[in-house]
Order: structure tokens, then sequence, then C-alpha cells
């Protein structure tokens, strides 16, 4: 079977989130909670976590997760990465043997910097510089795979039910701000631990639910920018379209947001002058960014947690805070379980994103 | 006798039905019907028929119809019927065969070598009478990025962009080469449909400038009826550099036609030959196509987008993206099947590609180059329903143009003789006799029932794939699986095959 990449897999899928505004950590055994009650929307071929202050004693290096399939792929990746990173820490990431985890590939992880230097010459900034490096060795190096490249934040994902995914990587161990996790139910795999999600690229991290049908507009717009869509998924567009828009744009979230699911013509026709104007630009200018079919996407990163949903609402989506906290899942029920009284829950809808801005000291986040 | 070319077609009349009436005599501005007054009888002569069934479609008792007339020819499948007869034709003549409508000839029409997907399970489709269907489709230049001074505010100043409620428009057909009546009935249709109509070289009669606000206003080789009142009332000015039913040549609307009215709207004398030139006389390259552009721009205060029209021809990627980067808000690219008043057969029969391919190359070429976004491609050529028109906008179009099919909308039945004036269904013609045959009310009325048909079915195809903006329509070519095509065709389509 081709692997992931070769060919198109669309799966449905279970999502989970939560986020301490204020930055007060919270154990990954919640999120395992929240995510493990809706087993029956994944179907055991992917499972996956990210989690962001999990680093604090290394927050301004890079954390390089990497799968390895064999010796001689570390052995290549390796050499890449000390050329191109100060590498500060190199270490297997810990794991623990369960029963429905098959053997997977090597897992290791990197601490370090951008080496200035090669930086320099290539004349990148500094996160296009890492993009690069990570592209490269994705698409450069057979049998090695950087699934997690962001400062002070990490992805673990495999080939299982998201509860095993977390029991794996003893995510119990890990105490982080902001969490996010996926339950895979792709329609064929090839099993490939790659494929599962999140998705990473620096910072943002999409864990998303739903199979859009613009994906190969999509697509072709965001190629025209220097990306290269290499695992077919709708997850990994919908990350390249939030990068170029934050990066490359510069744009607030939120008005990234209003780009992806933007309002019809019928309620942009009747806004007043100003927000007609508005969304009148966005949707002429980004008409090739406009995701259309069913999803439900939450985008992690440092800044915050956002949540969006297709502008007709065909994917569930429910939120709810209580306190410092807000809650995200496919399902009421997965933030219930950890989260019985919740002051607030609703169902977010279409074309209206709902973005949890982190409010710790800025010069704790990583400015983008 | 050398020189005889057997008849095309015979007229046969049922004289049990026939009442003699006489109404397929006035009919015909062939000639083929006469009243014998003798025998108080019609007769009819087949030799002049060309099968446009006016007379058919008028007889009140149905006694006419019309057959191929046969004669055959001793088999060879080079010399076939066609070329010794065009042979004869030229050697009675010494002229350049001159033919109407688009290329007849059968090329692949890749059209019907693409299929189209639908939602099942894994994402639903879309039910298009209960849910918001969009297909409003915006052309004009771009810029990459949004300003804004925070969400909901916006802080761009947008170039002029034009809002159509449909992803069909109607090409450039000049008044001249149709009469004042169709091109009144594309005007007030377009009006009603929230699209444009295109005056093609003809100048804009003074009955159709309260309709500037849905015309586009070509400026060709011969520069008829340009001035400065013609390029301020239109939604957008089209250069045309070159026609799909004739690359590389212009255009000549005979003497007889130019009467007062055309005189007017073209400014040139009555009754002299309009002549347009086959290169623009001041463009001899890329950089002078920019200095139009650019004086086009300042003639209009820059409110008007400047679309260039260009025939699809071989290297077709890198002139469309050579236009893109002189300026041209809009690139409109006409395959070869595109149809045209009159053309040498020659030039219509053998010189061009398919638009799918040129579409398809130039699509991917303007986005290998990154540019793709900030520019509007249109496609035209011969789209003859709505599904080629999804195909084309999957493919990469952001709209299309269609004029064959409204002419065949307002009674036009494809009779390939444009060219000689005689039209009977009063579209190609200038003869008074005979454009008051066609109402424009009425020819409007069909004419928006038939786009309306489309935007429907569009819609309907869209909800079964999953989609309910165009947007997310427009380029999306893994809707498309090509059917009996060589890896090749795929390559360049940009598609896989059905089944993969």
């Amino acid at each position: 079977m081709l692997k992931e990449g070769k060919v198109r897999i669309p799966s449905g899928c279970a999502i989970a989130a939560i986020i301490d505004r204020k930055g007060n950590m919270i154990n990954g055994s919640e999120i395992i909670k929240s995510i493990s009650l809706m087993h029956d929307r994944s179907n055991g071929l992917g499972g996956g976590f990210a989690a962001y202050g999990i680093y604090p004693e290394h927050k301004d290096e890079y954390a390089i997760h990497v799968f390895y399939d064999s010796a001689d792929a570390r052995k290549k990746c390796e050499e890449f990465l000390f050329k191109h990173f100060n590498i500060d820490v190199a270490e297997r990431i810990p794991t623990k043997q369960v029963a429905n985890i098959e053997k997977g590939p090597d897992i290791w992880r990197y601490f370090g910097k951008a080496n200035r230097v090669r930086m320099k010459n290539a004349r990148l900034d500094e996160e296009e510089y890492v993009a690069k490096c990570v592209t490269n060795v994705n698409n450069g190096i057979d049998g090695a795979y950087i699934f997690s490249s962001g400062k002070n934040m990490g992805c673990f994902k495999a080939v299982g039910y998201p509860e095993d995914v977390g029991e794996f990587y003893m995510l119990d161990n890990y105490n982080a701000y902001i969490w996010t996790a996926h339950g895979r139910f792709p329609t064929n795999t090839p099993g490939w631990w790659g494929g599962s999600h999140p998705f990473n690229i620096l910072d943002w991290s999409i864990v998303h639910n739903g199979e859009i049908s613009s994906y190969d507009a999509n697509r072709r717009y965001i190629e025209q920018f220097g990306y290269k869509c290499t695992m077919q998924t709708d997850t990994e567009v919908i990350t390249y379209l939030f990068d170029h828009l934050l990066r490359h744009h510069r744009l607030p979230i939120d008005v990234a947001a209003d780009v992806l699911t933007a309002p019809e013509w019928e309620e942009i026709d009747r806004m007043e002058k100003d927000k007609k104007e508005y969304y009148t630009t966005l949707r002429s200018i980004y008409s090739g960014a406009l995701v259309n079919g069913p999803f439900s996407v939450i985008l992690g990163s440092n800044k915050g947690l956002l949540a969006i949903n297709d502008r007709l609402k065909l994917r569930s989506l429910t939120a709810a805070t209580k306190g410092d906290k807000a809650y995200f899942a496919s399902e009421e029920s997965a933030i219930r379980i950890i989260c019985p009284d919740p002051e607030k829950v609703w169902s977010v809808s279409g074309a209206e994103p709902v973005f949890i801005p982190l409010e710790i000291e800025t010069s704790e986040v990583e400015d983008l | 006798m050398i020189g005889y070319i057997p008849r095309k077609f015979t007229v046969i009349r049922d004289n049990d039905l026939c009442t003699n009436c006489g109404g397929c005599v006035s009919q015909c501005a062939n000639e083929c019907h006469s009243i014998n007054a003798e025998k108080n009888r019609v007769l009819t002569n087949s030799n002049n028929c060309v099968a446009c069934h006016r007379c058919v479609d008028m007889c009140p008792v149905s006694a006419l119809r019309i057959e191929k007339y046969i004669c055959d020819y001793r088999n060879n499948a080079n010399w076939t019927p066609e070329y010794q007869q065009e042979i004869v034709r030229q050697a009675n003549t010494g002229s350049t065969l001159l033919s109407a409508m688009g290329n007849p000839k059968p090329y692949p029409i890749y059209w019907d070598k693409i299929l189209l997907n639908a939602s099942q399970v894994t994402n639903p489709s879309i039910d298009p009478l209960r849910e918001p269907m969009e297909i409003r489709t915006i052309l004009g230049r771009k810029p990459d990025k949004i300003e804004i001074e925070k969400k909901g505010k916006s802080l761009t100043k947008m170039p002029p962009q034009i809002i159509l409620e449909t992803p069909i428009m109607f090409s450039a057909m000049s008044f001249g080469s149709i009469s004042l009546n169709a091109q009144k009935a594309l005007a007030m249709a377009a009006k009603e449909l929230g699209t444009i109509f295109n005056t093609g070289e003809g100048g804009l009669h003074p009955d159709l400038e309260s309709f500037g606000k849905y015309a586009a206003v070509q400026v060709a080789s011969g520069r008829f009826g340009v001035h400065k009142g013609y390029l301020n009332n239109c939604r957008f000015i089209e250069i045309k550099i070159g026609q799909g039913a004739k690359p590389g040549i212009g255009g000549h609307l005979p003497g007889e036609k130019v009467n007062v009215e055309v005189s007017n709207a073209r400014m040139i004398p009555e009754g002299s030959d309009a002549i347009s030139p086959a290169p623009h006389h001041d463009i001899y390259s890329i950089e002078d196509l920019r200095q139009l552009i650019w004086s086009l721009k300042q003639a209009t205060d820059a409110t008007k987008p400047v679309a260039v029209k260009i025939a699809a021809v071989h290297n077709i990627a890198a002139i469309a993206s050579g236009c893109a980067r002189a300026g041209a808000d809009i690139v409109v690219i006409d395959g070869f099947r595109g149809g045209t008043g009159a053309a040498p057969t020659r030039i219509r029969d053998n010189v061009g590609i398919p638009i799918e391919l040129a579409l398809a190359a130039a699509d991917q070429r303007l986005r290998d180059e990154g540019i793709r976004s900030t520019i509007s491609l249109v496609a035209s050529g011969s789209f003859r329903c709505s599904s080629d028109i999804v195909k084309a906008i999957a493919l990469g179009a952001d709209a299309c143009y269609v004029a064959s099919a409204p002419l065949i909308a307002m009674g036009c039945h494809m009779c390939h003789t444009c060219n000689t004036g005689k039209c009977n269904w009063g579209i190609a013609t200038q003869k008074p006799e005979l454009t008051k045959r066609l109402n424009p009310n009425m020819a409007q009325k069909r004419i928006e029932n038939l786009v309306n048909a489309w935007n429907h079915e569009i819609k309907e195809i869209m909800g079964g794939m999953g989609i309910n903006a165009i947007d997310s329509l427009r380029g999306n070519r893994l809707m498309l699986r090509g059917i009996g095509l060589t890896n090749k065709e795929l390559e360049i389509l940009g598609i896989i095959h059905a089944g993969e």
C-alpha cells in the first residue's frame, strides 16, 4: 500500500483541547480522559497530542521530535540537524510498552537553536530557516520524519487509539497550559506514525475533524507560496494556510480565521459598510484559502487556542469555559467528564471562530 | 459541368399537408421557396438550403422537413467529398475559403473525457435547496494580502473589482456581426442576471449606452468605435489580441453590412469595409501591450479593470503569464473551438489548441509563478452546457465566456453561414426585414432562462461535491478524473485517471 503523502486518505475524527489562559499547568491525564471518552470516534489507526509549556527549561530552543525508521536514517538526519542547529540535548523520547501500540519507529527529540551562520548565509529569517530545515528532512531523508518543531511545545503521536498513545508517551508526566488531542478514523491507511495528528510546523499545531471538499483548491493556492503538501492531508493544508496568513501576511489570528471560514455573501450583503468592505476584500483576495466542506479545527500555538467550524456547521464542536480554563471537544460529554460544571457551554457555530488567548507575560512567549 | 458542387440538403415538402400558404417563401432569405402563380403552388429549390430550419419551425402545418442530400463519390478516406468540393470552390473563385462558427472538426473534446466527483459518506453532499450555494464571482486584480486596522476594518484600497452573480459571461459579439436586437437581448439579460455582455469590436450603439454597467467594451486592432466616452462607459475594457476561431489574423466586416447605424457605432464611413489588421499596429511586443494597458488605465482614471484576450496557441502558458505581468487584470483565453461570424476555413480548422489544455497549462504556470491569485483567468471557446463550465472552473478558470449557447437560445441553428449576412433568425444579419424577426424582449427571456438553468445545475453539481462556494471549486482539480486519456494528456490537464 502507498504511504501517506503518495495517496490522499480522508478520515473522520475526534478532537479535544484544554487551555488555561493564565498559564497554570494542566496535567496530561486530563486531556487523555477527555479524548478517551470519544473512543468510538476513532478506529485505532491514529492518535496524538500537542502540549504547550512542557519544556520550560528549554523554552528558547526548538524542540525537534523525530521518527526514525532505521539507524541509517537517524545517522543522516542527525548529521543534518547538528549542522543546521546548535543542538544542546539529543535523547530518546521516553515511552513505555503498551499492549495496543505496535512496534513503531525509533523516537528522538533534540533541543537546540538555529545555526545563525547558516541561517544568515541562507538569507532567511529564523522561522523560515527552521521551517525549511524541517521540510528538507521530511522530503529529503528517507525514513526520517520531523513531527514536531516548535519552542516549549511538543507533539506526541502514534498509530493507535489516543488513550493508548497517551499512555505510551506517559503524558501524565507532562504539564502544559494548552493541550490538544486527536483520535483518527481514516478510511484506509498504511498505518504510518507520521500520518497521525496533530500536524505541526514551528509553533503551530492542528487537530482537525472532517474531510474538506476544498482540499485541492486550498493546496494549489498555498503551493504558490513555496509550500509543498507532501502529506496530502486536510490537516497539513490547513496548517500551511494558517502559517502563511499568520507568519507571512502577519494577520491577527482572528482575521486568519475569517479567511478560512468567511461568512456567506448573503450575510455580508446585509452588513454595515466597514464590515461589508472588510469581508468582501477578504473573500476577494483570499478566495483560494476559503475552506469548504465539513470540518472542525483547533489550532494551538503559544498565543492561545483557536477553534473554527465549517460554514454550514456540518461537524460538531462544543466549547465550554470555567474560570481561567476553556475546553473544546467534538462531543459535550468529553468536556463534562473533566469539567462537570462548566460556567458556559456552547456549540461553536460556523463562521464564528472562537479564540482563547494565552494571557501570560509576553516575555515568556516566543513572539511570532 | 466542371465547377458544380452538389447541394448539401434537400427540403422535403409533404404536399398532403402543405396548404400553399406561402409562409416559407417569406421566411427564407436564401430564396429556397417560391410561388408558382400558374399552378398556384409553393415550390422548393433546395440548392440554397443551409439547414437553418427557419421554414421548418415556422410552417403552421409542419409540412416541411430537411434531409442531408447524399450524392456519393467513390470512397476515399483521403480525398473526402469535403476536400474535393473545397478545391472546386477555390477553382471557381480563386478565393480564401470562409466559414462561420467554431472549429467543427472531430478533434478531441476533453470536456467529454473528464468526469466529476461527488461526496459519499466520508463527507456529505450539500442540498442546494436547503443551504446557500454561492456562485458569486469576483474578477479583477487583487493585492497579495489584506492590510487591516483590526478585525472588521480593512485598510486595503482594492483595485476596481467586477462582481458577477454567475461565473457565466457573454463573450464578444460586435454590433455588425450580430444585429442590434440580438445585442440588446444580451445586454438586457446581462443586467437581469448580474453578469456582463461584451461589445466586441463594434462600438456601443446609442440604444445600449444605458447598459454600460453591464458591458465589457473591446479595444481591438481596428480600434473601431473606441473613444473616451466608450472606454468610460463599461465594467471593464478588453484588449483583443486574438480570437480562438482565427488566431493570428484580423477581421473583416464587408462594406455591405456597414449601414448607417453600424457606421456610426464603429466611427467609419457608411459602406466601407471594416478591416481589423492582424496585429495591433502599436503592439509589436509585450512591452507595447503594457503601454496600451496603461494608456487605457489613464484614459479611465484607473477605474476600469483591463482584460487581455488571447487565442489559445502553442505557447499559451508563457503568453498568459506575460499578459499578467504586463498589467492585465484579467486574462481571457479563447480556445480553438470558439465561434466567429467569419473566419478563413483553413485557419479556423487548423490553428490553435483546445481550451481545456490551454486553460490547464496557463493556470498551472501562473501558480508556479505565484501570481495566479492576483489576477483573474477567464476561459472561452465553446461551453456547451453547465458541466463544461464546472470542469473549466475546476481546471482553474474564474469565469467562462459563452456566445454560441445564448445565440442558440435566441434561435440560432448553427447553420454556419453567419458570414453571408442572410441569417433567417435575425441574429447575424443587418437586413431590417430579418432583424425585426428577433424580438429583443423574448430573446432576453430565453437567454435568462438558459443561464438560470445552468446556474441551478452548477449549484446542484457543487452541492454533490460537498462544496457550497464556487471559490472552493476553482482550481480544485481533485474533483476531476480523466477517462480514456493518455498520461501526457493527464499530465497537462493536471488530473488523474478515473479509478485512481
